[in-house]
């Protein structure tokens, strides 16, 4: 890992605290590492600074020099040097940090600010908080609370402005409750790289819009409900579904490619209702795709596997894994892994595979990247099979070697971990051949030919870590309980192991307990342990396998010359 | 005192019968010999020259038009734009609107010597879209300059070309502000830049440095250059030089367009003695002197405090009367002498009536960029709308003044404060008036003059 070059410090001064920041950071930003929060719609970390809600305004100062010698002048009765006060306010997001810059946030000038501003922002919206989805994450509730006077002296007729309009197929658009902060409109431009929304008619009258005959159905459209400030944009799927306060934050991954967008998962008794993007600067900044946020519904669906099933009967756990132990013992087993499980569980696979001596496989799954946080690479954990060791090479999408093996006859048992075998390219008549001993999921035709069936648990059942494109290390959190008759896939391997291996001793299973033997087999994990793991991930080393032909082509936060450096 | 004459240097043609706006006419008069002496110098010089006048920059802010031009970015190696701002929509003022429509000649030649001043290869007129006339205008006044070798390639045979267009806005007051206007000639909708970073003079017109001057700026430029700077300078008064178009409307005997050098003239001696008083019967009330943003004065009002004159400190005590037409002395009342329309109001006028119409203005021409001016706008014309309709309150006027106290200075643009001053110094200033207006409205006899 190469250190990013150091930045250049300067000391700023804020509400009387000094701190030195980085040249170019703004006021908002720098009073944020002094916990000063300058409170703020329109600006937005990652993207272009607009300046247009004038809620973040301060009152700034300057070092007296003296105009002829550039002297500092200094202030007789502190002893420092005197501080020229600017007669107006400025906005905090437009002005960037300077040595000697003194920042005011809690004077009367831009506490009467802050009130103007509250109080113009409010005298046209509609104030309809208890029908609104974003109540409880609203910066207009917050602020008001916070900065606003508390009464209203508008007695007129609020303006009107179209309600329910539908952007795209997943954005509701309400433009009373719109604050006019032009964040979703930079973003479609500026990120989404699809500038269909924008503003028509004027001053107070303003109303966001889509082009003409387009509309806002981009695969990132939905990030603009996550940055809208208010009320204004909401999702057509989590609209009216939840108040926000009641549900649980679960640090999560995306796992629909390989770029492993950093999320959270908002649950509440057991069900989630949505996914939203966790801010990592260096993978996927604070946006994911459409496509990610739907993944959730997979959890709860009709094909679920929900019972231990051997030859088609329902079974138990233990009768189930004697009865794969006696399979075991007539040799000939392979071992088909998967880049959609966890590093553990492919650790847990690689020691079943080293002790049946058995080959071990993947199935690739490449799709198109779309140069943003959707990598051609549609596993999320092809690089956690590398780093246990479980595969040397990359993946194809056919397992025709172990076709061929199974036409041989070599192979009597493959065990698969959630691939649908079929889809990856053995026939019918193959999978007739051999027993497969299935741990997954879902139902599909893998599952109905298998011999023995473990329901497995989605990812947001269970915690486990997963090594995305730039060999981060990223864990992931259980959410919500495991589906009711699911077994955790790292128990159920810990015991075929135990079964596999000619001592039989126990392996563990509880993700913690597995890390110490984990971080202690693989050098590339170093000292790193799944609770000490930071939430924003790890970058591992990854030379050992630089130069293997990847899939993905660059996205946000990669680039494949250099992914070491795209991150640091 | 009486009223020194006018001095008419821009407008010396204006309204002159047998004077057309076509090149011949406009050479038989001396037309483009400015410009051909001009094109012998170095532009260091013009530039100096410029300097030396002290020209304030007519546009409104009064802004130094040599420092302006030095503040240009010429170091980045992107091509320098000069952008002439035709887009005169301050109400009260129509002192550009006769340049173009009868003197467009001037204007070019103007802009030509500006141009060369500043090696700038191309320049863009934004005229307003409410000047279709003067649009046309100046497309065939640029045209016949082209054909005579004034404007193009290699102008009166020298190695530098210069192309000037001409772009019509669409109708939005705030294509007036300079960043606004860029916005809009890039393509966009008229949205004022944030400055910092966005100043003109280095990330202007497609992030290249701009220069942004108004039209009766760049023919000033043309008589500096043709009588020289130091001249020049001693027109008009120290730091307020040269002559000044005021365009005088509302209700005086002979409203008009007046070119006076700077300062020499009060207000007093322009309504009373070259506008002819107030009309049979009434009396001045009040006065806009710089254009519907400028705060308004109020006859009978005094003003004291020390100004400088030449290097000593004197006293003065004005009243609005006496007060000199230029920036410094306007300004130095609380008021400013922005574009130079002097809107005149006499006591027939009510004045919660007049600012309503003055914020329908403003809050139908606020682009909506940014929340104190947008909101804020609007909010101001729903109330004196409210007052003229007859649902005022007594705590109406206080209410206004606060609401605009909360804009002027915390915008994108200077367009909160030009909204925000005239309600400011309307309720300062005829508070009791606005006390009164709901009562007064209530009990007016039913005969009354209908507001339209």
């Amino acid at each position: 890992m190469i250190a990013p070059p150091k930045p250049e410090l300067v000391t700023v001064n804020i509400d009387g605290r000094e701190i030195a920041v980085p040249k170019g950071t703004n006021i908002i930003e720098a009073a944020r590492m002094v916990s000063v929060d300058v409170p703020h719609y329109c600006y937005h970390p990652k993207l272009t600074v607009v300046g247009n809600c004038r809620m973040c305004l301060v009152e700034m100062g300057l070092p007296a020099v003296d105009p002829a010698t550039k002297a500092p002048i200094m202030d007789p009765a502190t002893g420092k040097q005197k501080i020229n006060w600017m007669p107006r306010p400025t906005i905090g997001c437009a002005t960037n940090a300077s040595p000697g810059l003194h920042i005011r946030t809690t004077s009367p000038m831009v506490k009467e600010c802050r009130e103007g501003v509250m109080e113009f922002l409010l005298i046209n919206h509609p104030l309809d908080c208890p029908i609104c989805d974003q109540a409880g994450e609203c910066k207009l509730q917050e602020q008001a609370t916070g900065y606003g006077r508390g009464y209203s002296r508008f007695i007129e007729q609020k303006n009107v402005k179209p309600k329910r309009t539908l952007l795209g197929p997943r954005v509701v658009l309400d433009d009373e409750r719109c604050v006019l902060c032009s964040r979703c409109i930079r973003f479609c431009k500026e990120v989404a790289k699809d500038d269909v929304l924008g503003f028509i008619d004027r001053g107070s009258y303003s109303t966001l819009t889509a082009y003409p005959g387009k509309k806002l159905e981009n695969n990132y459209s939905l990030n603009t409900v996550d940055i809208c400030p208010v009320g204004a944009l909401t999702s057509t799927d989590f609209r009216f579904k939840m108040r926000v306060w009641f549900l649980k934050q679960t640090n999560s991954i995306d796992t629909e490619s390989s770029v492993g967008a950093n999320t959270v998962v908002w649950s509440r008794e057991g069900v989630i209702y949505r996914l939203t993007p966790r801010r990592n600067d260096a993978v996927n900044d604070t946006w994911m795709a459409d496509s990610g946020r739907l993944l959730y519904k997979q959890v709860r669906t009709d094909d679920r596997l929900a019972t231990v099933q051997v030859n088609g009967a329902e079974s138990g756990r233990d009768i189930a894994v004697n009865a794969a132990s006696e399979r075991f013992k007539q040799g000939g087993v392979a071992i088909v892994g998967s880049g959609r499980s966890s590093v553990e569980e492919q650790f847990l696979a690689k020691k079943l595979a080293a002790a049946l001596k058995a080959p071990a496989y993947l199935v690739s799954r490449v799709g198109k990247g779309d140069n943003l946080l959707i990598s051609a690479d549609r596993n999320p954990n092809v690089r956690g099979a590398l780093v246990t060791g479980l595969i040397q090479t990359l993946p194809s999408a056919h397992l025709t070697e172990l076709a061929a093996s199974i036409d041989a006859g070599r192979i009597k048992t493959v065990v698969s971990l959630g691939e649908d075998l079929t889809a990856a390219g053995l026939s019918a008549a193959q999978l007739a051949k051999v027993s497969v001993i299935y741990l997954g999921t879902h139902a599909n035709p893998t599952s109905a030919a298998a011999k023995i069936v473990f329901p497995g648990l989605t990812v947001f059942e269970k915690n486990g870590t997963f090594v995305n494109q730039q060999f981060r290390l990223q864990k992931f959190h259980k959410a919500v309980p495991g589906f009711t008759g699911a077994i955790d896939d790292l128990t159920v391997l810990a015991k075929l192991v135990a079964a596999a291996s000619s001592s039989g001793t126990a392996v563990a299973s509880e993700i913690n307990a597995l890390w110490t033997s984990l971080a202690a087999e693989i050098p590339a994990l170093g000292t790193v342990l799944f609770k000490n793991l930071p939430e924003t991930g790890l970058l591992l080393d990854s030379t050992p396998w630089a130069g293997l032909p990847y899939a993905e082509s660059a996205t946000l936060h990669y680039q494949l010359a250099q992914p070491a450096l795209a991150t640091a | 005192m009486s009223a020194p004459s006018q001095r008419r240097l821009i407008f010396q043609h204006i309204d002159e019968p047998g004077y057309t706006n076509d090149l011949a006419c406009y050479l038989k008069h001396g037309g483009y010999e400015v410009m051909k002496r001009a094109f012998a110098r170095k532009p260091e010089e013009l530039i100096d020259e410029v300097k030396k006048s002290g020209l304030r920059g007519r546009g409104g802010a009064g802004f130094p038009c040599g420092v302006k031009w030095t503040l240009v970015d010429r170091k980045s190696g992107k091509p320098i734009y000069l952008v002439v701002n035709a887009d005169e929509s301050e109400p009260g003022t129509f002192k550009d609107r006769y340049i173009i429509h009868q003197d467009p000649h001037q204007m070019i030649e103007g802009i030509m010597i500006s141009c060369h001043a500043n090696n700038v290869k191309q320049a863009y007129i934004y005229i307003r879209g409410e000047f279709p006339g003067g649009a046309r205008i100046l497309e065939k006044a640029i045209a016949e300059a082209r054909a005579a070798n004034f404007v193009g390639p290699n102008i009166l045979g020298t190695n530098y070309s210069c192309e000037i267009y001409v772009h019509r806005g669409a109708g939005a007051y705030i294509c007036g502000e300079e960043t606004g206007l860029i916005e809009s000639l890039e393509g966009k909708r008229a949205y004022p830049r944030i400055k910092p970073p966005y100043f003109p003079a280095v990330l202007g017109l497609d992030q290249c440095p701009t220069i942004v001057n108004n039209v009766e700026t760049l023919c000033h430029v043309k008589h500096i250059v043709g009588m020289g700077g130091e001249a020049y300078s001693k027109i008009g008064t120290p730091n307020n030089t040269g002559t000044r178009i005021l365009c005088v409307s509302g209700q005086v005997q002979r409203p008009g367009y007046y070119e006076y050098e700077v300062g020499k003239i009060t207000m007093g001696q322009l309504l009373n003695e070259v506008c002819g008083g107030p009309l049979p019967g009434r009396t001045f009330k009040a006065v806009i002197p710089g254009g519907s943003s400028a705060k308004i004065l109020r006859f009978g009002e005094r003003f004291k405090g020390k100004r400088k004159v030449g290097a000593e400190m004197v006293d003065y005590d004005w009243g609005v009367e006496d007060v000199p037409m230029d920036f410094d002395s306007l300004g130095m009342i609380g008021t400013m002498g922005g574009s130079g329309g002097v809107i005149v109001m006499d006591d027939s006028v009510n004045m919660v009536e007049a600012l309503g119409n003055i914020n329908e203005f403003y809050a139908h021409e606020s682009c909506g960029q940014c929340t104190p001016c947008r909101e804020g706008s609007l909010w101001m014309k729903k109330i004196t709308g409210r007052m003229v309709h007859g649902e005022g309150r007594s705590e109406d006027g206080a209410l206004l003044k606060n609401v605009a106290d909360q804009i002027a200075g915390r915008t994108i643009c200077a367009f909160g404060e030009a909204c925000a001053w005239p309600t400011q110094s309307f309720v300062l200033k005829f508070g009791d008036e606005f006390k009164a207006y709901p009562e007064a409205k209530k009990n007016a006899p039913a005969d009354s003059l209908k507001l339209v």
